[in-house]
């Protein structure tokens, strides 16, 4: 009997390392495959920073790659020049007041807004969201023109704070949509309660709403900066001289001048790579609440 | 959501009026920056484009700037290269997401694969413009996308030894890139196959003294040699101080045109065919010797700029499609995929049938999203495309700021090409806002 059941007895699968390898090895193809695509969207960027950091000279006639074969001629005069380059300092100030202060604004009047549109009762609350939603749809294009004439009427064309007020505009729409979102999901109870205790919409809002909201105007908050930080047609077209308008402008010179572009671009760059990593997982939450939810 | 029809007026009462209040107070600032910088503006911009280019509003013109833009052809350019960045971007940026996402899910580094992906949507489409743009150079030796096509074109034909020599005399024709000597020889015949325009370096190494070969019965002999010495010498003669051309492939065709033998020519530029039966042969220099180099492909010209951009712009946006979708997988009941499996369904049974349909409503949101984001495509063209090809590259948006700003200042044309991007939009986006109120 005992003789009968050993042999019965199905031999349990045993990780061994023969076992691990052949698994490993038929991933192999995918490993290489995903490793190559990865790869392909590594280059771009590096190439971007090899070629700022080699002198003009040579990458007027060479190819970035070949600094792997002469890791001698890497150098950083071209940043050392760059930040001697006229206006190079007051465009990266400039985009960062204008990066900075919009997204305070939009955080600020986004997360009022979201507040009363999901906990205050008033007539007409839900029309009036469905409009303010519905503003999504306006390009910014529809309010270039316009604004452009405005801005001159009254003097204020060409300044930072018309580059804010107009980003800040624009991303209201979406954060509103997103805050309210989150707002309207945070207990019942809590706000009950606190209004019960006699505590006004103010103090509701400043100390239980922000703080319970901050996961959500953490993603807003990100996602406007980057937003702003990278634009282009806004500050050209109002005539502020942000980094990618810095950046532009060297572009459309006669000689382009690859020792001054390439720099600046990579320093354009640094600073959203930098947050995206600070900050990659509200950026990704963001990203979900507002193409999926 | 209830929408409130005909919602009744504020109560009257102390705490309704005062809830009132606080309602105002919430939303005051949003409506005055909405009113402002999107209500106001969206009004303006449709009524200026029924007026002409200049003043406050300029003068009545009716749909005049409408018809321009489908009578204008960098307008026209501009529409259609839009439809074709419709046609092709949405497509491929979810299929890439798609594929990538299932893709990273049987690998343990996929967080890292991921992050890499994910990274260009970090940085602005201008600086990924302005970062491909020095990909796409033309110079093989500059651009690292010509580069690549270089090495590759080199596996398959490697350029000739004599990419840019010139037959010396008239006695050499070309023939489909052979030069091929006029006169027909037979066999115990000396071709003279004289070549000129090679610079001193490009001489192949180990050329010696061309050396014109002396007749021999049965054969066909001949000569290639660098027809030219400093001082200039006689064209077509075999002279003191002219080098022989070493490794040139040499053809001998018979009277009906084919290639019966071929050869190589020594250091001294003389080559031999032997065993040639009677009859008449044409002599020539076979066209591999002039095949060019890769010279590159000229991404940021005319013909190209627009699939250029689409690379770039694909580039992009499959890190978004990739997150969104992986999301949506994570999400997925698992035991409906081991159930197919187990019923014996192949992997690529399993993603075609179970994956991609319950992934479909994922899918249509990264679709939809990506029609709406490439209709307003602006900053990449306008970096990567060079200011010559823009009119080739043209895009809506692009269109629009060139009309109205850029030194044009057409404010009523540039108001017409707002309105007809944002109601291209409207349908899309409406589309999106229907889900959400479904969800709501």
């Amino acid at each position: 009997m005992a003789a009968a059941a050993e042999t019965v007895r199905i031999p349990a699968p045993r990780d061994t390392t023969a076992a691990r390898i052949v698994r490993a090895l038929a991933k192999t193809p995918l490993q290489l495959l995903l490793a190559g695509i990865g790869l392909l969207w590594l280059v771009p960027t590096i190439g971007l920073f090899v070629t700022s950091i080699l002198p003009a000279s040579f990458i007027s006639t060479s190819g970035w790659w070949k600094l792997f074969a002469h890791p001698s001629l890497a150098t950083f005069s071209n940043y050392s020049a760059l930040f001697h380059t006229a206006g190079l300092t007051g465009a990266l100030k400039t985009t960062a007041y204008i990066a900075v202060g919009n997204t305070l604004i939009v955080v600020v009047v986004g997360a009022l807004a979201g507040y009363a549109f999901a906990w205050l009762d008033f007539p007409g609350r839900d029309w009036l969201f469905v409009c303010v939603i519905g503003l999504l749809v306006v390009p910014l294009q529809m309010a270039l023109i316009p604004m452009f004439r405005l801005y001159n009427t009254f003097g204020i064309g060409g300044t930072t704070l018309s580059v804010i007020l107009f980003h800040a505009a624009f991303g209201l729409p979406f954060a509103v949509f997103l805050l309210r979102n989150f707002f309207v999901g945070i207990p019942k109870d809590i706000l009950e309660s606190a209004r019960i205790d006699g505590a006004s919409e103010i103090w509701i809002f400043l100390r239980l709403i922000l703080p319970l909201g901050l996961p959500a105007i953490a993603s807003l908050a990100i996602f406007q900066f980057l937003w702003t930080w990278n634009d282009l047609i806004v500050s050209l077209t109002f005539s502020v001289t942000t980094m990618n308008v810095f950046i532009f402008d060297q572009l459309r010179q006669f000689t382009q001048s690859i020792d001054v572009i390439a720099p600046a671009t990579f320093i354009s760059l640094i600073v959203p790579l930098a947050v995206f990593f600070a900050f990659q997982r509200y950026f990704v939450q963001g990203l979900l609440a507002g193409s999926v939810k | 959501m209830e929408p409130l029809p005909g919602a009744a007026p504020p109560q009257p009462s102390e705490e309704g009026l005062s809830r009132y209040l606080a309602g105002t107070f919430f939303l005051l600032p949003a409506i005055v920056l909405l009113g402002i910088w999107l209500l106001y503006p969206t009004v303006y911009t449709v009524v200026r484009s029924f007026f002409g280019q200049s003043g406050y509003l300029g003068s009545w013109v009716g749909i005049d700037n409408y018809r321009t833009l489908f009578t204008t052809s960098t307008l026209v350019t501009a529409i259609k290269n839009n439809a074709i960045w419709v046609g092709v971007v949405p497509a491929f940026v979810t299929a890439l997401g798609l594929i990538f996402a299932v893709l990273t899910e049987r690998v343990r580094w996929a967080v890292a694969f991921k992050t890499v992906v994910f990274l260009p949507m970090a940085i602005s489409a201008f600086a990924t413009g302005v970062t491909w743009r020095f990909m796409y150079l033309q110079d093989p030796s500059q651009g690292a996308v010509n580069a690549l096509g270089r090495s590759v074109h080199e596996a398959f034909s490697s350029p000739g030894v004599l990419s840019n020599a010139l037959p010396s005399t008239t006695s050499l024709q070309n023939h489909g890139g052979a030069l091929v000597l006029k006169t027909p020889l037979h066999p115990g015949g000396v071709a003279i196959l004289g070549l000129t325009g090679i610079a001193p370096q490009d001489m192949p190494s180990g050329a010696k003294q061309a050396v014109k070969p002396a007749p021999k019965s049965g054969d066909v002999e001949g000569v290639v040699w660098r027809d030219f010495k400093p001082g200039g010498g006689k064209p077509g003669v075999v002279e003191q101080g002219e080098q022989g051309i070493p490794g040139v492939t040499v053809e001998l065709r018979d009277s009906s045109g084919k290639v019966v033998q071929t050869t190589k020519t020594d250091a001294d530029g003389s080559f031999d065919f032997s065993g040639v039966a009677a009859g008449t042969y044409n002599t020539g220099i076979g066209a591999s010797t002039f095949a060019k180099p890769f010279g590159g492909y000229s991404w940021l010209g005319p013909k190209l700029i627009t699939p250029a951009l689409l690379i770039a712009y694909i580039w992009i946006w499959a890190g978004f499609a990739m997150v969104v979708i992986a999301a949506g997988l994570s999400a997925m009941p698992r035991d409906v995929l081991e159930a197919a499996r187990t019923d014996g369904a192949t992997e690529l049974q399993v993603f075609r049938r179970v994956t991609v349909p319950l992934l479909a409503p994922v899918l249509s949101v990264v679709f939809i999203t990506m029609i709406i984001n490439v209709l307003k495509v602006f900053d990449i063209v306008i970096a990567l495309a060079p200011d010559s090809v823009q009119s080739n590259a043209n895009v809506i948006a692009l269109a629009m700021w060139r009309t109205a700003f850029s030194g044009n200042n057409d404010f009523g044309a540039g108001s017409a090409i707002a309105v007809f991007l944002f109601l291209l939009v409207i349908p899309v986006l409406a589309l999106n806002i229907q889900r959400f109120r479904r969800e709501v």
